[in-house]
């Protein structure tokens, strides 16, 4: 739908390709794409923590990036490819870091945990974390506080493929 | 958050016309104004998505300047090679700033636009001559450990939040702006403004006007800098003093010297007069001591915030050394050199 240039109407609609399924979805334009995917698409994986960017739990990755779905339109992502928490997994089988969290322990409550770990996927992606000094900074925008941060930051690293 | 319209600019110039409407935004990466939205502190009446316009190129100029796209994301700049090579205090400062997502998402322009995070302008249910020119400054004599202790007015004692406009201020950067009456430029320590009695004017963008680029002098101190923040938390969290210094040294001589804050002042604070006291000594902690009195005469300080100037002074003289000694602080490792 990239003809909505200067409509100005209640409702946009927006196409989103959330892990790998397109959906056409009319919004209005004060919905966030965590909104969105919560409210809409029936996808509660991910998860609304703090509303303001300031905890990380909402974060999934948009066209493989990761970002605070909290603070995105979902307007302005029409056209983009969503990767949420349900979408990691392939053919049944859990993502590495999925498994890695599984193994190390890496969560109590587990609220933050998805969060965490399209955090930690977009993470691997960018690959500019190379020890756990840098992985416990490029991970500072999530929150446990539960404080399972060592057993993440171990998890994290078993996915690198780091001993 | 209130309801609003939404519109996409196609090109620089439909966003100018489409801000001719005075309850419009622009919005890019949108970190900052839609938390400010959620809050009720900013109720735009039609936001202007100006995230698809082609300004995401980073290119080199003619003279040896490097001009930067409005939109390119903070985290692709602080990668960017021809930034990690050239102009490290630059990455160095955006990496200290939020967090890797807050960075996939903020644009360099949008950077520029960031508000305070004074609690009080974020509280609508206080006076504050920021958010409510005239109803007065909750932070003068309330919880003020945060706030401004250079430039200050009566009428506010905010800080800026930013970090990238730090290393931005000491580079000498300028911004490239668009508007109805075409195209300027203006110095970084131009662009933010001090309070003074309009503290609801955070810059000096006029009506209608778009950031379009900012563009780096060639020389980029890329041999002796450092970015250290100081803060209360070891990352995302904003500062309560960052120092970005810079020094061209020829062997323990200073030939060349940049120094500017953040965390102290309305604006990005670079002083040419510390800088001046700097040029022609010797690198030594003696005179890094006496450059930080001369960047600190004329500090005022309120109830809660008075620590801020002996915590200026002790990091100017570290982040000077730490630029001598080409040791430049580690965003990651947080170990003090």
């Amino acid at each position: 739908m990239g003809d909505v240039t200067h409509q100005i109407s209640e409702r946009i609609p927006i196409r989103l390709v959330v892990n790998g399924v397109s959906h056409t979805l009319d919004l209005v334009p004060w919905t966030t794409l965590l909104d969105a995917l919560r409210d809409h698409l029936a996808l509660s994986g991910t998860k609304k923590g703090c509303d303001h960017g300031q905890c990380g739990a909402c974060t999934v990755l948009v066209d493989g990036r990761r970002v605070n779905s909290c603070l995105t339109l979902a307007v302005m992502k029409d056209g983009a490819e969503i990767t949420t928490i349900e979408g990691l997994a392939t053919d049944g089988a859990l993502h590495p870091l999925q498994q890695a969290f599984i193994d190390h322990d890496a969560f109590q409550c587990g609220y933050c945990t998805p969060g965490q770990i399209c955090s930690a996927a977009g993470l691997l992606v960018e690959g500019r974390a190379r020890d756990a000094d840098e992985i416990r900074e490029l991970m500072s925008g999530n929150l446990c506080r539960c404080g399972a941060y060592p057993n993440i930051v171990a998890a994290i690293q078993q996915a690198m493929g780091q001993p | 958050m209130n309801n609003f319209q939404y519109a996409r600019a196609t090109d620089v110039a439909d966003a100018i016309r489409l801000l001719a409407d005075p309850g419009a935004k622009l919005i890019a990466g949108g970190t900052n104004l839609i938390d400010l939205m959620k809050e009720n502190v900013e109720r735009p009446t039609r936001l202007i998505d100006i995230s698809r316009l082609p300004l995401r190129k980073v290119e080199e100029t003619a003279d040896g300047s490097l001009r930067i796209g409005a939109l390119v994301p903070n985290s692709d700049l602080a990668y960017h090679p021809l930034i990690e090579q050239r102009y490290p205090l630059l990455a160095s400062a955006i990496l200290a700033g939020a967090s890797a997502q807050l960075r996939n998402m903020a644009s360099v322009g949008g950077n520029l636009m960031q508000r305070t995070r004074c609690a009080y302008f974020y509280d609508t249910a206080t006076p504050c001559n920021k958010r409510h020119p005239g109803s007065g400054c909750s932070a003068m004599d309330g919880l003020n450990r945060n706030h401004a202790i250079l430039g200050t007015s009566a009428s506010c004692i905010a800080t800026n939040p930013s970090d990238m406009s730090v290393a931005l201020a000491a580079l000498g950067a300028l911004v490239h702006i668009a508007g109805p009456s075409g195209e300027r430029a203006v110095a970084v320590t131009d662009f933010h403004r001090l309070p003074g009695d309009k503290p609801h004017v955070d810059t000096s963008l006029g009506t209608g006007e778009i950031i379009t680029a900012i563009e780096l002098p060639p020389r980029g101190f890329a041999q002796n800098y450092s970015y250290l923040k100081i803060r209360d938390r070891m990352s995302y969290a904003f500062a309560l003093v960052s120092v970005a210094a810079a020094l061209e040294l020829e062997g323990n001589a200073i030939s060349g010297a940049r120094l500017a804050l953040g965390g102290v002042a309305h604006k990005p604070w670079r002083s040419l007069e510390a800088e001046a006291a700097l040029r022609g000594q010797a690198a030594t902690p003696d005179h890094f001591s006496h450059a930080a009195d001369v960047l600190l005469q004329g500090a005022t300080t309120r109830s809660h915030n008075g620590f801020k100037v002996e915590l200026a002074r002790r990091a100017i003289v570290r982040t000077l050394t730490q630029a001598t000694n080409a040791t430049p602080q580690s965003q990651a490792h947080k170990k003090i050199a």
